[in-house]
């Protein structure tokens, strides 16, 4: 396959959208653990499955913030939603960015909703009561299973959103939507286990359960990287990436490697924070990779 | 309508680019020293919707005085006043979230400044490096084709002021025809490598400004018809990753909270 030509300019997408890419993925990944653990684990990790909703929505307040931030004229970010034109919707299923505009509405929603409803049975809100009662239930399960494919949409649409362009390395290949969402999945079961290791009421098994899954994830995203990584070979741009993006690849790798080193003996007990803290600089390192080698 | 630029007569006089700029009040980047040739205004960007590319072709001689030598014995100096391509399949207008760019009653390609916010998904999706942000309005902009002045019955300003007649503006048709023309006498005059870019649906559908070139598109840093894709073309590729990686990640979320589950459970 000859080597791609591109004669693109940068969109010069730097440190908001690198804000928006991580803390975005992060809310989304909470979500689908809070879930996930909702639905299918243990009892006892019903605590960290409300803590879990409850960063999904801290983590989603900055993403529009950001994004009304990096645009060119903030004041016009109705128009990503209201066609300015016409009055019509602003709704092009083929641009990853107009979806990504109302999927981002609509998580919040489902993000916001289950924030209240996680404060609601954790009964600090009393006011919230009648939410905790309404939402028991299918219908919780229901809501949560949305609310989940949404997360999923955001962790991963990011990624897309990067590929449908003209970009070196962006533009290269598929697998950045799944390496954006895997990497998610596994900065987010990081970012929950910081949580689980500063509070008492989290019980062992739980973060147990959140490590093993951390690891499940940090396997798919390594799998996803391997392959961006021979897509972009292929592709013959491959040395984009590299140069003094290897500083930043160490941090990734590092980050990969957490889980696996720092969750076990006596360092994990020395260094409770330092495993999911690494882990998490890692996702951040290779959000920035992508973004900035690009575009340079 | 359109532009045909026909680059084996353009002789770099940058009259394209003033008169451009004077049209279209564009304030131009600061003078920048680029020690790329003739060249003093680098690239197509939000302040230069008319770029003269100037391309040195000099052989290494290995310090041997060359007598100099026609174009066709492989010796020479390339220029080509660039411009917005105005695709029939617009890479911009694809991707933009807010509808902010339109196809115009002309057939050109328009960015709409009371829509645009300035997101610049435009700019990562134009394949020739077109499109430009502009600090001072906060929106993407490129060549109109002067809108205002077709809509006044005038022709564009570069076209109007190009003094060779390399920028020549009318019907696709009328220019299609005159393309033809002029590429099948270089031929025949030896000049092997002139050849058509945009003139046909190859690239982006055919372009509405479309070129004579006097060497490869790769040499003038347009892409080839190979390369020149749509960025739709990861669409459904990269959302299917998407899909499978997250139903790979729900399985491995269950595996490792249901089995850790029935751990504690025995």
């Amino acid at each position: 396959m000859p080597p791609a030509e591109h004669f693109a300019a940068p969109p010069n997408w730097e440190w908001w959208i690198l804000g928006y890419f991580f803390f975005g993925g992060l809310s989304g990944g909470s979500y689908a653990i809070g879930t996930l653990m909702r639905l299918v684990g243990a009892p006892s990790d019903a605590r960290l499955s409300r803590a879990a909703f409850i960063v999904s929505f801290l983590a989603l307040i900055p993403c529009p913030i950001f994004l009304v931030l990096d645009l060119g004229q903030p004041l016009r970010f109705l128009n990503m939603l209201v066609d300015a034109s016409n009055g019509g919707l602003a709704f092009k299923p083929w641009s990853p960015m107009s979806v990504g505009a109302w999927a981002l509405l609509f998580f919040g929603l489902f993000s916001f909703v289950s924030f209240l409803g996680a404060l609601a049975e954790m009964g600090t809100v009393r006011a919230l009561a009648p939410i905790a009662r309404f939402f028991r239930g299918p219908l919780e399960t229901v809501w949560n299973i949305v609310g989940t494919g949404l997360g999923f949409f955001i962790c991963g649409y990011t990624g897309v959103l990067l590929a449908v362009s003209n970009q070196p390395v962006w533009s290269d290949g598929w697998p950045l939507g799944g390496m954006f969402l895997a990497s998610a999945l596994s900065g987010s079961a990081a970012l929950l286990l910081l949580v689980a290791r500063s509070r008492r009421d989290v019980e062992s098994g739980s973060a147990m359960r959140l490590e093993a899954a951390d690891r499940n994830f940090v396997i798919i995203e390594a799998i996803l990287i391997a392959i961006f990584l021979a897509t972009v070979a292929l592709a013959g741009t491959i040395n984009k990436v590299l140069g003094v993006w290897i500083v930043l690849w160490i941090v990734v790798i590092l980050g990969l490697l957490a889980p696996f080193v720092l969750t076990r003996g006596d360092l994990a007990r020395r260094m409770p924070v330092a495993g999911p803290a690494i882990a998490l600089l890692g996702v951040l390192a290779l959000r920035a990779l992508v973004i900035f080698s690009a575009q340079t | 309508m359109g532009f045909f630029t026909d680059t084996s007569i353009c002789i770099g006089c940058k009259a394209c680019e003033v008169a451009c700029k004077e049209w279209n009040q564009l304030e131009g980047n600061k003078p920048e020293l680029l020690l790329d040739s003739f060249d003093n205004t680098g690239q197509l960007d939000a302040q230069n919707w008319r770029h003269v590319e100037f391309i040195e072709q000099i052989p290494d001689n290995n310090g041997v005085v060359m007598t100099p030598t026609p174009i066709a014995g492989g010796q020479a100096w390339l220029m080509m006043s660039d411009v917005c391509k105005h695709c029939q399949n617009a890479s911009c207008l694809e991707v933009c979230p807010t509808n902010a760019i339109v196809r115009t009653e002309f057939d050109s390609v328009l960015i709409q400044q009371d829509v645009c916010n300035g997101c610049r998904d435009c700019i990562a999706a134009c394949p020739y490096g077109v499109i430009g942000f502009n600090e001072k309005t906060g929106t993407a902009h490129k060549c109109t084709l002067c809108y205002d002045r077709l809509q006044n019955g005038m022709q564009p300003a570069c076209a109007k002021a190009c003094p060779t007649e390399s920028i020549k503006f009318g019907y696709l048709d009328d220019l299609q025809a005159a393309a033809d023309k002029r590429v099948a006498a270089l031929q025949t005059a030896g000049y092997k490598k002139a050849q058509l870019y945009g003139r046909d649906a190859a690239v982006y559908g055919g372009l509405n400004a479309f070129f004579l070139l006097m060497d490869k598109p790769e040499v003038y840093k347009l892409p080839n018809a190979q390369n020149a894709v749509l960025p739709s073309r990861n669409n459904l590729a990269g959302y299917a990753g998407g899909f499978v990686t997250a139903v790979v990640g729900l399985v491995a979320g269950v595996l490792a909270f249901r089995q850790q589950r029935m751990n504690e459970k025995s």
